[in-house]
């Protein structure tokens, strides 16, 4: 199509834009773990500071000192993996039903879901404890995980998604072939829709992950909470905040996220070669 | 919400809508997989919803008795110039950050999902201001826009132009809330509409290559029309989501703030609609007018998706 220097010249072109956005995308990440090798009154001293300090491990010690970090990583690793489980499943299963079926009613019922969609999140807390508190899950991580199984959100993407990437063609031929509903979901569906799973796993276990306001109130014992719970208890318990101390514990806790995140993004672009531009 | 993809034809569901009983017997299997979200609502979302309504007719203050108010709030939340003003402000920061938003995820999608190398650096880069922490933002976004010492006022003053007391006027306010809410949603989308590009089918560039097409022509012809589920699901949630920012201003101006975290900073001029009900409802201890608001928030959020929902939907269809 285009001469080598030609294709070379826009190559380098293309990484200075990709560059340019990893750049504005990366410094305030990089300032973030710069921060977490000082102590608080480095941190606040002019001008700032932009190399790693010497304090990071001193940083670490007390914060493993001052909360139960692992075990609350555990709880929250427990949270954040069952929820993300159930909705991948609810979801793309209602997702497969709204966008590839016909049925009494389907109109009216997808129009309610986006319409519970839109409902504020902030009426919830208060009420949703009261009934939490009836059924006896409150301090427990049961109210966590069941009323986040199945999500508006998610249902809304894998239909947008199956409309795209499960032809109609694939479904006729399976049902000749005659495959039931929940053969056509598992053999046809799933395997065509990894990209678009992938993308739901990674934000809903981030979502779980970094979810403050909830744990915050379900969970009554401050022994048994959850991840961020136990860093916000890190906020001025000694009357000042070690921000050194609280940038480490935000930093440790996003490692279990970068890991779910490099994994879950391999399974976005599968194999190169495939609806490339050349 | 017309969908015309749909598989079997209309007549189908026309008859089958005329025979609810056999209709709900024979389609009993559908029903039930998409009953867990409706029952999960049913058993924890109805009663904050219904009893957010109620709150919403009374007067109370948190601790006191209730007094029956009935629509005396929603009529005084139609002549309140604070939360129409809130509306506007919304608006606006919404439409900032928005078109840009989607401009730039298009595009980096697109860069990445074509033959380029160092594909995860840059996707795991894209990701991180999803990430990074909410103390770190706030403090590096505060001094981006510093008027004195800013980053942006620098680079003003480096090609003649004067400095703008960014975090001090209307619009300055605005557009920096804008530029943060850019900052943190862009590689999310570029992710949705990476994923999105998966769908489209190898073989239809291949085709258009062939035919001599170019890659700005291929965009044109063949990612965009494809990718329209993607669009309207991204243009849906941001327009859901970004009607409901709080965070963005609330981190960036709770340091120029003088009355509470909830003002929008200087003549409240990045104070947003959900800012206000956090206003109304735990600086002023007012919720029941607070629960008003939110409702009033939903009915603007509804009525601004489904214009979103036609624009989208109809282009081309």
């Amino acid at each position: 199509m285009a001469s080598v220097k030609g294709s070379r010249s826009r190559g380098i072109a293309l990484h200075a834009v990709l560059v340019a956005g990893l750049l504005l995308s990366a410094f305030p990440f990089y300032w973030a773990v710069i921060m977490s090798t000082h102590t608080s009154s480095e941190i606040f001293s002019y001008p700032p500071k932009l190399l790693p300090g010497a304090h990071f491990l001193e940083n670490v010690r007390n914060l493993f000192d001052s909360i139960d970090f692992f075990g609350s990583m555990l709880n929250s690793l427990l949270v954040a993996g069952s929820v993300t489980v159930l909705v991948l499943f609810f979801d793309s299963l209602a997702a497969f039903v709204f966008a590839k079926f016909a049925f009494p009613g389907k109109r009216v019922l997808f129009a309610l879901l986006m319409l519970i969609f839109m409902v504020p999140a902030q009426l919830a807390a208060i009420p949703q404890f009261v009934t939490m508190a009836r059924i006896g899950w409150i301090g427990s991580m049961t109210a966590l995980i069941v009323p986040a199984a199945a999500n508006a959100f998610g249902i809304f993407w894998m239909r947008q998604y199956m409309k795209g990437a499960i032809h109609d063609e694939l479904l006729d031929a399976s049902r000749i072939d005659g495959a039931n509903f929940l053969r056509q979901y598992w053999h046809v569906a799933l395997p065509v829709v990894r990209p678009g799973l992938a993308f739901l796993g990674i934000f809903t276990f981030m979502g779980q992950w970094n979810d403050y306001a909830w744990p915050l109130i379900a969970l009554t014992d401050p022994d048994n909470v959850t991840l961020q719970v136990a860093l916000s208890q890190l906020n001025g318990t000694h009357g000042t905040t070690d921000y050194g101390m609280v940038m480490t514990g935000a930093l440790l806790a996003l490692v279990p996220l970068l890991i779910v995140f490099a994994i879950g993004a391999r399974q976005i672009i599968g194999d190169l070669a495939k609806g490339a531009i050349r | 919400m017309a969908t015309a993809l749909e598989k079997p034809p209309a007549t189908a569901e026309r008859s089958a809508a005329a025979r609810p009983r056999t209709g709900l017997r024979r389609h009993w299997h559908l029903y039930a997989a998409i009953s867990p979200f409706y029952l999960l609502f049913l058993a924890f979302g109805l009663v904050p919803v219904g009893f957010s309504l109620y709150l919403s007719l009374h007067r109370w203050d948190g601790l006191g008795p209730m007094e029956w108010a009935g629509l005396t709030q929603y009529r005084y939340l139609l002549t309140d110039i604070d939360f129409w003003s809130s509306i506007g402000n919304t608006i606006v920061i919404w439409a900032l950050a928005t078109f840009p938003m989607i401009f730039l995820a298009m595009v980096t999608a697109v860069l990445l999902n074509s033959a380029v190398r160092f594909k995860n650096v840059y996707r795991f880069a894209y990701f991180l201001p999803n990430v990074t922490s909410v103390v770190a933002v706030a403090i590096i976004f505060g001094s981006v826009f510093s008027t004195n010492f800013g980053l942006v006022n620098a680079l003003l003053q480096a090609v003649g132009l004067d400095q703008v007391a960014w975090l001090n006027t209307p619009w300055g306010i605005k557009v920096a809330i804008a530029t943060l809410m850019t900052w943190q949603w862009t590689g999310y989308n570029a992710i949705i509409f990476l994923a999105g590009l998966q769908t489209i089918p190898g073989e239809l560039y291949e085709a258009a290559r062939i035919d001599g097409a170019g890659p700005v022509q291929t965009f044109f012809r063949i990612t965009l029309p494809l990718m329209r589920p993607m669009l309207l699901f991204v243009l849906v949630v941001s327009t859901v989501t970004g009607l409901q920012s709080f965070s963005e201003p609330q981190v960036l101006l709770q340091n120029t703030a003088n009355e509470s975290t909830y003002s929008g900073g200087p003549g409240h001029a990045g104070r947003t609609m959900v800012l206000y009900f956090f206003q109304q409802t735990f600086d002023n201890n007012d919720f029941g007018y607070g629960a008003a608001v939110a409702w009033g928030i939903f009915l603007v959020v509804v009525i601004f998706s489904i214009i979103n929902w036609r624009l989208v939907q109809r282009r081309g269809e």
